[in-house]
């Protein structure tokens, strides 16, 4: 079997004495969609960041394409081929739509106009190339996940970490999204983690899923799988219904 | 930028760049000093706008770098007879090399905002407070450049009258503002835009938030000391208590707060305005026979207090629109770079 894309091995971290994320491992296969899942303050997001480079491990190794990436800065993580959205969305606020994702792009293609091309057809896939001149503060949510999702992309990572891209999308803008991943996944070969609660999205999306519970990895496997394991069912609804 | 501005902006700037070019023959010395002021603050406005406007990074010490651009072009002249192009050269180094210190210091220790700020007014006062007891440099008694009269502008030693002052001032503020408008074309341009905006999500855009923070410190920091030694040779004296001093670092960056922060035309709209408006209540109160001393800070002040009220994105953009010099919504031909849905 191929080395897989990403690697994680018992990775820890603790704030202060909150143990936010203890001895988690797993790996995702290059070209796979996999979902992180589990309820609120599990983890989640802080496996996430450790991942991006915002905070460095306390233990354990991150393995991305074989260089071990633990202790990086972000900017070099997004070099490396890691692009993330972040949870609570974070646009250049005072920049048109299109600045926000030329910007992203600029790191591959350090020539403006190439750039400005680049982002143009990302805005497009995602379907706000009608709003690129309009300053990305006046974008609704939904159009601003959007564009956190299509700067990512414009950075043109081998892996994508999207943290709750689907949390206050309407269903029909949920399948939207979910249709624009697959394409990415299917055309380009584009591996994908993400945190996500919409159910319908997990499901539809990925081809494996992790439970973090409490900083620990309860359940991996397939998804029909993991919905009917009883730790999972326990997490979530509590003992009487598993 | 330029070749997006629409023809009624392009007609105006073409009618301004030809009322500042022939200036000189249209204008007395006293309107001429007032246009070399207005320059000079269009200039620093600029050079401080590159940290701040841009990258979002808010000094209050920029007269450091006018003192020691000043300073060093002054003593290379008075104790080695070396001209004020190449002190120029030595001014824009030395100031580069303070602001790499007060950069690195702070960004390598992820001091920012308020903090920031005030490790800049720290510096700029602990080097006054140096240059006071500076003997070589005639310390706290202050600096002196030999004036002699001349019958020819000597434009090699900056000698010369108040018309060539003039026109170094304005090639420095058009090349300013040309660079400028280059800068915010580039891949480090947007990328201050960025950090400006929100600097973890530059981050993990794979922008080296420390690299392009000093580059943004060096670029204004050396800009700013071209200001100071062109000061020095105008003026001809240079005393630490005055150049250094933090109300000077007020007066840089009052004229882009007022014209705009983050646009190109803000730091010279501001800058004229402040000039021509204090210039104008001085003069009308000496006709009323009042006399009014300390007048022009209240009078900086109430500026400031409105234009943060009423306009706080600053003059230039709200003009600019009401001028028709801006197509909203769209890429702003003004070189806006602060663009918000209300204007």
């Amino acid at each position: 079997m191929a080395e897989p894309l990403l690697e994680v091995v018992a990775i820890a971290k603790r704030f202060r004495g909150l143990k936010a994320v203890s001895s988690v491992s797993f790996a995702i296969e290059a070209g796979h969609i996999v979902a992180l899942i589990g309820p609120n303050g599990a983890g989640k997001t802080t496996l996430f960041n450790m991942i991006a480079g915002v905070y460095a491990p306390d233990a354990g190794e991150i393995r991305f394409a074989g260089q071990r990436i633990q202790g990086l800065r972000p900017d070099e993580i997004c070099v490396a081929g890691i692009g993330r959205t972040f949870q609570l969305v974070r646009p250049f606020a005072g920049l048109s739509v299109l600045d926000n994702v030329v910007i992203g792009a600029l790191r591959r293609s350090p020539r403006i106009a190439e750039a400005r091309r680049k982002a143009g057809l990302i805005l497009e896939r995602l379907g706000i190339a009608e709003k690129r001149d309009l300053p990305a503060a006046s974008l609704t949510l939904p159009d601003r996940k959007r564009l956190e999702v299509a700067r990512a992309l414009a950075t043109e990572p081998r892996l994508l970490l999207l943290d709750e891209v689907m949390a206050g999308l309407r269903p029909t803008e949920t399948d939207r999204m979910v249709e624009v991943f697959r394409e990415l996944n299917r055309e380009t070969g584009l591996t994908i983690l993400l945190i996500e609660h919409v159910m319908r999205a997990v499901m539809a999306l990925s081809r494996e899923i992790h439970v973090l519970h409490h900083g620990e990895l309860i359940a991996s496997g397939a998804p029909d799988e993991v919905v009917r394991n009883p730790a999972v069912l326990e997490c979530y609804l509590g003992e009487d219904a598993a | 930028m330029f070749s997006q501005i629409n023809p009624r902006a392009r007609g105006l700037l073409a009618a301004l760049a030809l009322l500042l070019l022939i200036l000189p023959w249209i204008a007395n010395n006293y309107v001429l000093s007032v246009a070399v002021l207005i320059l000079y603050f269009a200039y620093t406005g600029q050079a401080w706008n590159v940290m701040m406007g841009f990258c979002g990074q808010l000094s209050l010490g920029h007269s450091l770098y006018v003192g020691i651009g000043g300073y060093s072009a002054a003593a290379l002249f008075v104790h080695f007879g070396i001209g004020p192009w190449g002190g120029a050269l030595v001014a824009v180094a030395a100031s580069m090399l303070v602001g790499a210190i007060i950069g690195f210091l702070a960004f390598r220790f992820g001091i920012g905002g308020v903090y920031f700020a005030l490790l800049t007014i720290a510096f700029a006062e602990f080097t006054r407070l140096g240059f006071d007891h500076w003997q070589w440099l005639g310390a706290s008694g202050g600096f002196f450049l030999p004036v002699k009269q001349r019958e020819f502008n000597d434009l090699l030693n900056l000698r010369g009258s108040p018309v060539m002052f003039y026109y170094v001032m304005l090639a420095l503020a058009t090349a300013a503002l040309a660079f400028c408008t280059w800068l915010l074309r580039t891949r480090i341009g947007y990328y201050w835009l960025a950090i400006r905006e929100d600097q973890q999500a530059a981050q993990a855009l794979g922008i080296n938030t420390f690299r392009c923070k000093m580059i943004a410190v060096l670029i204004s920091s050396g800009m700013t000391s071209l200001a100071g030694v062109f000061f020095a040779f105008y003026y001809n004296n240079l005393f630490p208590e005055q150049i250094f001093n933090m109300g000077r670092s007020i007066e840089i960056i009052l004229g882009p707060i007022i014209g705009g922060i983050g646009t190109l035309f803000g730091p010279i709209l501001g800058a004229a305005l402040l000039a021509l408006l204090a210039d104008g209540i001085t003069e009308l109160m000496a006709q009323i026979g009042i006399e009014l001393p300390g007048i022009k800070q209240v009078f900086y002040g109430s500026c400031l207090l409105l234009v943060t009220m009423f306009l706080p994105n600053g003059v230039w953009p709200a003009l600019a629109r009401r001028l028709g010099l801006v197509s909203a919504p769209g890429p702003d031909p003004a070189g806006n770079t602060v663009r918000h849905p209300d204007g």
